[in-house]
């Protein structure tokens, strides 16, 4: 794969509600903070991929709301529904065709400004499905029951995770809820579908978030350090939860692998110096864990109580608190992109994690992780 | 910026998309719930080159892409591959809460079907139960033509 580097991030804060921003407004300041970050003009942008879902903004076509915001005029621009992670997957695949040198990719959501319940229970089939009445926190539930009997992972060590990333958050000024909290703490939170506790589930947050992707012969014109795409792959399993075992992320196992493949990983446990993954729920970091082959199969959980996951650990997950500590939908994994660019780059301030040199983020797609997509990123030296 | 909306409410344009659909059900579905309806069997499509058979019935195999040929009648008893207890009343539940979902695999079928579980104490269920499917007494052609699943005996 010829190189392409990310050399812009910017993001908005992750909010409950950000009550002075339209979602165009949050677009306008993420894509000026990637913009100055990179050192660059909107004229240096040659394309832009917009992310987001018109269910999510209440109107279709949402990618036009946003054209302005993203300096759209006289650019070729096109648009992903979905996480953004996968569109900035588009976004690379766009820079290395050769038709464009550089490519400014956003993501954006409101949570505040709809009822989740209702757009993810969209997602169900309506012949077969939606009418039963599940929604995505229902149905992680349900996943997260499968998971807990299948490894034997017990509460406390979800809770765990809980406690984790939000005490991370603390050492992030754009998280939105930082916290210093306890595994009881937790377990006596309002049970909101079993095995799941309002503290075991991630808020529905406003946020944005922009980067721009460059050529490696684009790189050098810009002042913007660059990190290194190393691999990128995206799997998906069946649409149907009942087609699926829940509790094994078989296409996450599949990207992760063709990921670290690409950039060279054999031994992605020792190589990878920190991971921000899609925390929706507590169960998912531990389940994710064990699909990529971060640890074996059913032992993420014990090994969190170890430590080995916190930030001086030995594998640091989710440093920047995680989707537990602010979770705006559809910018989620740009986000999680975002924030090892920080880390490699040595920027992420007080939760920086110290001579991080290879990172991995994770976006996903789809009711209980149907869909995966796995970046491996690299410090430029 | 957010001292000066102290006291201020903030403007809000309150809206709702109000967006009806009409699916036609096709063959595959409309031959699952006539047979729920007119019957009460439960109904799978069959793939010829996997022999998987999918309930509800699909038109296509996903593992084959190829077109599910064969009906196959399964049984109305199967084990719970997995449930939750809904608790909090969240927006989608047509119902009030607690809501206990489940998926339930029937015998002879080799994907799980969505549904509701009762005529059961949340902390008696265990994944791997047998459970047995109850038929609404009124039934319109729909999956709510099984009312739900409760413990097989």
């Amino acid at each position: 794969m010829d190189r392409v580097a990310i050399i812009g991030v910017g993001m908005t804060r992750i909010e409950a509600n950000k009550i002075t921003d339209t979602f165009a407004d949050m677009v306008w300041e993420a894509v000026n903070g990637a913009l100055d970050d990179a050192g660059m003009t909107i004229e240096d942008v040659d394309n832009v991929v917009t992310t987001s879902n018109d269910f999510w903004d209440g109107r279709t076509i949402s990618c036009m709301a946003v054209g302005d915001a993203s300096g759209v005029r006289d650019k070729n621009v096109s648009c992903v529904e979905g996480d953004g992670a996968f569109g900035a997957l588009y976004g690379l695949t766009r820079t290395l065709s050769g038709s464009y040198g550089t490519t400014l990719v956003t993501a954006h959501s409101k949570g505040s400004e709809s009822v989740s319940s209702l757009i993810t229970n969209a997602a169900f089939d309506p012949i077969y499905e939606r009418v039963i009445g599940m929604d995505m926190i229902s149905a992680c539930a349900m996943q997260a029951m499968a998971y807990l009997d299948r490894t034997e992972t017990t509460s406390e060590q979800l809770a765990a995770v809980s406690v984790k990333n939000h005490g991370n958050a603390r050492y992030n000024p754009l998280a939105q809820l930082p916290m210093e909290i306890t595994v009881d703490d937790v377990l006596s939170s309002e049970m909101i579908c079993d095995p799941l506790h309002k503290l075991d589930c991630s808020p529905v947050s406003d946020g944005c978030c922009a980067i721009i992707l460059a050529s490696e012969e684009r790189v050098p014109r810009y002042r913007g350090k660059p990190v290194w795409i190393e691999g990128v792959s995206f799997c998906s399993d069946s649409y149907f939860l009942g087609d699926r075992e829940l509790s094994t992320a078989p296409s996450l196992t599949r990207a992760a692998e063709r990921a670290f493949a690409m950039a060279g990983i054999t031994d992605p446990g020792a190589e990878i110096d920190v991971a921000e993954l899609y925390d929706a729920f507590t169960h998912q970091e531990l389940m994710w864990l064990e699909a990529m082959g971060l640890c074996e199969d059913g032992k993420a959980g014990s090994r969190l109580e170890n430590g080995e996951f916190h930030m001086d650990g030995r594998l640091p997950v989710n440093p920047s608190g995680g989707l537990l500590s602010g979770h705006p939908v559809i910018a989620a994994g740009l986000i999680r992109i975002a924030e090892i660019v920080k880390q490699l780059r040595g920027e992420a301030a007080e939760h920086q994690i110290p001579n991080a040199r290879r990172g991995i983020a994770q976006g996903v797609n789809g009711l209980c992780g149907q869909s995966h997509c796995v970046w491996v990123l690299g410090k430029d030296d | 910026m957010d001292e000066n909306f102290a006291d201020v409410d903030p403007m809000v344009y309150q809206s709702r998309i109000n967006v009806p659909y009409s699916w036609w059900a096709g063959d595959t579905a409309s031959g699952f719930f006539i047979a729920l309806r007119d019957e009460k069997k439960i109904m799978g499509k069959k793939c010829l080159r996997c022999g998987r058979t999918y309930v509800p019935p699909r038109k296509v195999c996903p593992l084959c892409f190829t077109e599910n040929a064969e009906w196959v009648e399964v049984g109305d008893e199967g084990s719970l591959q997995s449930y939750t207890v809904c608790r909090r009343q969240l927006a989608s539940l047509p119902r009030e809460a607690p809501v206990i979902f489940g998926l339930i695999r029937l015998d002879g079928a080799d994907t799980a079907l969505l549904h509701y579980v009762d005529e059961i104490d949340p902390e008696q269920i265990r994944i791997g139960m047998r459970v047995k499917a109850k038929f609404a007494d009124e039934r319109t052609g729909g999956i709510g033509d099984i009312a739900h699943f409760r413990p097989a005996k």
